[in-house]
């Protein structure tokens, strides 16, 4: 399935969910038509397309909608043959690649999480939290270039975007505490594919802001 | 070079079972480690880390976790019964539904277990069984995997057994008939299946599992 045609993706400029998707199609070259998504307004379209969880990112392909960023970048990787790969070849890697996406999912997101909603004194322990999870995957790193294997790929991607919030909220001291992620974070903005998918730190702080300001 | 296969897991678990279905599906021959979550073995420590939990399963030595992501790999090692679809677009779908059961269904069902079968609890419950029930009649088929069991059959287990063991133990209704006559159907028959009839626990030991709760 080699057709760049019809594919839509609903999406929201600020989702690290959204990102993984976008960074994913861009690796591949895939043309897509972008359409952003208000979530204090969804279209009809989004509701028709994932009634289960009402949420982006959603790829919308020849009709047809794949939901969950993690399991959308699984399918690009499939439908759209052309390299890069997204996944490594051999089982145990590929085991290996979902297992740290599931990961992120878990850990990073949830205790990024906290600190976004947390302030002062408990915003500082969260912080320490992250650290903790991010030091794990300093571990999974060790020497190697990407998380698995020696490519970048799904691990890489579901991980990616939430360097721009460690980026945005300044004084998280990745550099010190996780140096070899540090790296990596750098490795991977090189990418153009990941470079013109993330937003600018500044946006993500400005956003962050604009929202506490709305009490939300 | 003949291939070493180990699972570390807990019988009574709805997740350990989840492998030792795949595995007999397969046909692949394995050594289980029942592992006692009060005491956890130091080979489980070395070989899940992160978490410690089960299932882990070891293939000549190289260690997957999380039962996900060991269905997959037991679907891409070994060939014969397809545990996912071949097509991309349904492989999805059928990854969707294995999440979603994880996710939203399996929580909000303990959830209303824990509770004793408290109204409001039940309630949420049925909110996420009835996108199951949904999906059955959409399909029209005797599985989520279509005519064979699949990825969110075996990932649905909890459904089909523990569901009725937790009604049983604890004399609570979370299934009733009337609301999900396919889910039922669809718990008959998976349950009858002769791999996974293997795969799962005796009923009566969910049922003591539950009593002690």
């Amino acid at each position: 399935m080699d057709d760049d045609d019809d594919v839509i993706l609903l999406d929201l400029w600020v989702s690290v969910f959204g990102q993984r998707v976008r960074i994913a199609l861009a690796e591949k070259g895939v043309h897509y038509e972008n359409r952003e998504e208000n979530p204090q307004n969804k279209t009809p379209l989004l509701l028709e397309m994932n009634p289960v969880h009402k949420k982006i990112p959603v790829l919308i392909h020849q009709g047809k909608p794949v939901c969950e960023s993690n399991i959308i970048v699984q399918y690009i990787d499939e439908a759209w043959h052309q390299s890069p790969s997204l996944l490594p070849s051999d089982p145990y890697l590929r085991a290996q690649a979902r297992l740290w996406a599931d990961f992120v999912d878990k850990k990073v997101y949830e205790a990024g999480k906290k600190i976004w909603r947390t302030e002062g004194g408990e915003q500082v322990a969260k912080k320490e939290e992250l650290i903790e999870v991010l030091k794990v995957l300093e571990g999974q790193l060790g020497e190697k270039p990407y998380l698995v294997g020696g490519s970048f790929g799904l691990a890489d991607i579901a991980l990616i975007p939430f360097s721009v919030w460690f980026h945005a909220f300044g004084k998280m001291n990745i550099e010190r505490e996780c140096p070899k992620l540090a790296a990596w974070v750098n490795r991977c903005m090189e990418r153009e594919a990941v470079s013109k998918s993330l937003p600018h730190p500044h946006k993500i702080y400005e956003f962050d802001q604009k929202k506490k300001k709305n009490g939300q | 070079m003949s291939d070493i296969v180990k699972l570390y897991a807990f019988r009574g678990s709805p997740y350990s079972c989840r492998p030792e279905i795949a595995l007999k599906l397969k046909g692949v021959k394995y050594e289980f480690i029942q592992e006692d979550l009060k005491n956890k073995s130091a080979d489980l420590i070395k070989y899940n880390p992160v978490n410690k939990k089960v299932p882990v399963l070891v293939h000549n030595g190289n260690p997957i976790s999380e039962s996900v992501v060991i269905l997959e790999y037991i679907d891409e090692v070994w060939k014969g019964v397809p545990i996912l679809p071949q097509d991309a677009y349904e492989k999805a779908q059928a990854r969707f539904w294995a999440r979603f059961v994880d996710d939203k269904c399996i929580p909000a069902v303990f959830k209303a277990m824990v509770s004793r079968g408290e109204e409001q609890a039940v309630a949420e419950a049925h909110v996420q069984m009835q996108f199951l029930e949904n999906e059955l009649k959409a399909k029209g088929k005797k599985f989520f995997g279509g005519d064979n069991v699949g990825l969110v059959d075996i990932c649905a287990s909890y459904m089909a057994l523990w569901v009725g063991a937790a009604e049983e133990a604890l004399g609570i209704k979370l299934m009733p008939k009337d609301k999900f006559p396919k889910l039922i159907e669809w718990s008959d028959n998976y349950i009858n299946c002769p791999a996974v009839k293997d795969g799962l626990p005796p009923r009566e030991t969910v049922v003591g599992i539950y009593k002690t709760l």
